[in-house]
């Protein structure tokens, strides 16, 4: 199967205006918000619900991330949390109907030095103690996985062993996004693109509803899936963030030969690299380091990023950068997200998804719905805004960027 | 390619320069002690728009000051005081 193949892609659109009140409005249709919109038409039965996207579906980080899809996380908490992501990823297809491209790969973690070899086998450990598969490789399994690395790592970055997390997998964004937004219209939800949110409607401390461009809605509960700009709405409803906005860039080359099987990360070096299905090599790295809105790509990123992966891979210096693209990413101040209720009657949030929202779209929705419908959500529990004043944070060593 | 005004070295290239942070407000309303530490331990302004904000000018001189900066277009402004 290649992305040629096209299946036939159906979105029964609604054909009415907003209805002027909703039991859930939730604002951003990206992948988060469309999730927890079908979850909650599926799973609970509340299909009185509408999605409102400023632009079109799966338009902001959904459509600007490198679609990586791992559970190999550093602490508990969030292990289990992705591992269950990660696990109806692998059931996505199967439940929707709708081909995601979704393609188990395996994710090998390198380390360069002795200190990061004994952090790999300490997250390998760990992993496996949280249902996780990953495992802690040496050299000789590395290069049988991935002949195209260079084991010596140009001289300077030679490779003492890696975590290889066997699960580790990819799917394709836009057809993620597609899957869910199909789900929730065949269930009655409404999605409305290209109607930006203003606004919120307050009554005393309560959110009673969001103002947009085509009308006020009032709603039962609002919440923001927004990626990037969620300061803005937060403050609408007087909720301060423990969320910096930071642009995150990626690229890809040239098509190469559909040779590349895994995804090979470094800690060290900070880059990763994967193969798309038409052949393109897909570089990222880690965050822009200073706050930015701007969705900016930088040529000193382009050229250091290139510079990293060519001493691993050095076939990589022979393609060209064929395209590039910077999504801007909350990141919040202990690296995990931030999930549930704010404090504000009314309002709930979905925000804090740095540089690793999209393998977390099928769990995130599922668990806020939950939350929405029933009250109870366990596995994002420990990921409340609350967790700070309750000096909970959820540090995380080891989601990407954390350095 | 952004051009950076350092207050030392006149305008260099962007890359020379190393982010350091933006000064904390916590909110005049917080008023509750423990709230308030709560804010400056975690909280951020995040300002999409103009930030006052601490830069280093790594490659350079080596010192730290103060910028004015468009979180929007990555644009320095004057610093007016």
């Amino acid at each position: 199967m290649n992305e040629f193949v096209e299946t036939l892609l159906d979105l029964p659109w609604q054909t009415c205006d907003p209805k002027p009140a909703y039991d859930v409005v939730i604002i951003g249709a990206g992948g988060h918000g469309l999730s927890t919109a079908y979850h909650l038409a599926t799973r609970h039965g509340i299909t009185n619900v509408c999605v409102l996207d400023a632009g079109y579906i799966g338009s902001g980080n959904s459509g600007r991330n490198t679609t990586i899809i791992r559970s190999n996380y550093g602490i508990p908490e969030s292990v289990a949390f992705y591992q269950h992501s990660l696990e109806m990823y692998q059931q996505l297809e199967a439940e929707t109907g709708c081909w995601i491209m979704h393609s188990q790969k395996g994710q090998i973690w390198l380390a360069h030095s002795v200190t990061t070899a004994r952090t790999e086998q300490t997250r390998a450990l760990m992993n496996q103690a949280m249902g996780a598969k990953t495992d802690y490789i040496g050299p000789d399994e590395i290069k049988r996985l991935c002949p195209q690395i260079d084991l010596s790592g140009g001289g300077r970055y030679p490779v003492h062993g890696a975590s290889y997390h066997h699960e580790g997998a990819t799917a394709r964004h836009d057809r993620v996004v597609w899957a869910y937004a199909q789900g929730a219209l065949r269930a009655g939800v409404h999605v409305f693109q290209h109607t930006p949110v203003t606004g919120l409607l307050r009554d005393g401390d309560r959110v009673t509803g969001v103002r947009t461009t085509h009308g006020d809605i009032s709603a039962g509960t609002v919440i923001s899936a927004v990626g990037g700009n969620v300061t803005t709405v937060a403050d609408w409803a007087g909720v301060r963030l423990p969320i910096r906005t930071h642009a995150l860039q990626a690229f890809v080359t040239n098509a190469h030969a559909q040779e590349f099987a895994p995804i090979v990360s470094s800690n060290d070096l900070v880059f990763y690299v994967s193969q798309g299905p038409r052949g393109q090599m897909l570089l990222g790295a880690e965050y822009d380091r200073f706050a930015s809105y701007r969705q900016a790509t930088s040529f000193s990123y382009l050229q250091s990023v290139s510079k990293k992966a060519i001493t691993m891979f050095p076939f990589l210096a022979k393609l060209r950068i064929m395209r590039s693209w910077t999504g801007i990413c909350d990141v919040s101040t202990d690296f995990s997200p931030i999930m549930g209720d704010t404090g504000v009657p009314g309002f709930m949030i979905s925000t804090g998804w740095g540089t690793w929202g999209f393998k977390a779209i099928p769990a995130g929705g599922e668990q806020l719905a939950s939350l929405v419908a029933t009250g109870s959500a366990p596995l994002i529990e420990p990921f409340g805004l609350d967790r700070f004043a309750k000096e909970a944070a959820m540090a995380d060593p080891s989601s990407a960027g954390t350095r | 390619m952004l051009w950076v005004e350092c207050p030392n070295c006149g305008s260099r290239p962007f890359e020379e320069y190393r982010y350091g942070s933006v000064f904390p407000v916590t909110p005049a309303a917080v008023t509750d002690p423990d709230a308030r530490n709560v804010d400056y331990a975690w909280m951020q302004d995040n300002i999409a728009g103009i930030t006052l904000e601490r830069w280093f000018h790594e490659a350079g001189c080596r010192r730290w000051f103060t910028a004015r900066r468009d979180t929007t277009t990555d644009v320095f402004l004057p610093v007016t005081d």
